[in-house]
């Protein structure tokens, strides 16, 4: 499946961040994404992933083929590591052994039947990553995955991601960190800036002029 | 589908879930009210529909913004709106969870605690019927509520204000319905509005829950 984003512009807040963002990203390959805080990474990423729209621009993927992994895992501190994954697998209908399956590939299998709130920052997020493997979807959208992990988890994710590309996925990575993967290329965001940030066309800002005359 | 409503169960009757919350609050109106309405068992009997059914309303209420609000905290409405599941299904889903936990529970417990109201006893059934009628659009249309109040920290101020005015003909009609019944009059009519309330909220307020949740997750 291959993702095609071109001359697309997000905005958040009211604010147009990025415009003019064109790429493709084939299967097999890895993109990153790089860029200051702030610059509008995740709205990118969310935008991509359907949830939210686009000032303009295309995307050519289906929300079908799209597994987003946001900065929250989506855990529920009251059920098992277990419990949490196979709520996953039996949305994505990927079934039981799936779940399983991703438990080992994150190695925690031997926390399994703990609860998610007695696991520390990092398994949380080994455990919110092992969701990418149920979903059974091509295209991971990716957002600062590597945060709180240690070297050898970052390791262990890298050869996630690399085994995913190598099964004919495709991974856009919002990171600061270097993952170690030679598909990999890079795209700064800092090119798509606009010089001057600007109100949205067409959105609630024209009702009120005054307050968008304000702006910068 | 299933999966989405057994979690919400399982999360519900876990520690901090607030199954018992809306129990043990119609329980306490239920206690309270006769200790301070004074021991006339005729005042009691008079106004025991109305007092169970604004119990049941004002408990329903309590929990409404656990619906969503959760979810929205830890990132899981995120995932669920890109999951291949229709987010109008997943507030269908979400609003069926509510009922089981609060109205089906209130519903149950009502003539237990209509003994504490000195309810007549023609009025038994009808209280349950009512309930059991009305209890489905109070889930509804409160899951409508919490999803407009996504985005808020401590919306629930803001959650009652929408939703107590939305309430109200459920409300009418319902404690209506057990009134009549428990005086042995005629009730088809506000049954007939009650269940067209609850059917007409089933089917359309789905739809623009699911539509509140994408414009909140932007």
């Amino acid at each position: 499946m291959e993702l095609r984003v071109g001359n697309l512009a997000v905005s958040r807040g009211g604010l147009v961040v990025l415009e003019g963002v064109g790429f493709t990203l084939h299967p097999g390959r890895a993109l990153v994404l790089r860029g200051a805080n702030g610059i509008g990474k995740t709205t990118l990423l969310r935008t991509i992933a359907g949830l939210q729209p686009a000032v303009c621009g295309e995307i050519s993927a289906a929300p079908e083929c799209l597994a987003y992994a946001s900065h929250a895992d989506g855990l529920k501190a009251a059920l098992s590591a277990r419990a949490n994954l196979s709520f996953w697998a039996s949305v994505f209908g990927t079934g039981r052994d799936a779940a399983g399956a991703a438990l080992e590939r994150m190695e925690l299998t031997g926390l399994q039947d703990r609860l998610a709130a007695q696991l520390s920052a990092g398994q949380k997020r080994r455990l919110g990553l092992a969701r990418l493997l149920v979903t059974g979807r091509p295209v991971w959208l990716l957002d600062e995955p590597t945060v709180s992990l240690d070297q050898a988890a970052v390791a262990l994710f890298a050869g996630v991601v690399r085994a995913h590309l190598a099964a004919g996925g495709s991974a856009l990575i919002a990171t600061h960190i270097d993952l170690g993967l030679d598909e990999a290329e890079t795209l700064d965001l800092g090119a798509f800036r606009p010089r001057q940030l600007r109100p949205v066309a067409g959105g609630f800002g024209e009702a009120f002029d005054d307050a968008t005359g304000a702006l910068p | 589908m299933i999966a989405l409503l057994l979690r919400d169960l399982t999360l519900a009757f876990r520690a901090g879930g607030g199954f018992g919350l809306g129990l043990a609050f119609f329980l306490l109106v239920a206690v309270l009210v006769p200790l301070g309405v004074g021991p006339e068992s005729g005042i009691l009997a008079i106004i025991a529909p109305g007092i169970l059914w604004v119990g049941a309303l004002l408990a329903s209420l309590l929990s409404l913004d656990r619906i969503f609000a959760l979810d929205h905290e830890d990132g899981s409405l995120d995932l669920l709106a890109t999951a291949p599941l229709p987010l109008e299904g997943v507030v269908a889903i979400k609003a069926l969870a509510h009922w089981l936990v609060t109205g089906l529970a209130l519903t149950l417990v009502a003539p237990l605690l209509a003994v504490l109201l000195n309810l007549p006893a023609a009025g038994y059934p009808w209280l349950l019927l009512s309930l059991a009628v009305g209890t489905p659009a109070l889930s509804v249309i409160g899951a409508f509520g919490a999803t407009l109040t996504i985005g808020l920290r401590r919306g629930g101020l803001l959650l009652s204000l929408l939703v107590l005015p939305l309430y109200v003909p459920t409300l009418v009609f319902g404690a209506e319905v057990a009134r009549r019944g428990a005086a042995g009059m005629a009730l088809a009519t506000p049954l007939a509005l009650l269940a067209a309330i609850t059917a007409g909220s089933l089917a359309l307020l789905p739809f623009a829950a699911a539509a509140a949740i994408r414009v909140n997750l932007r």
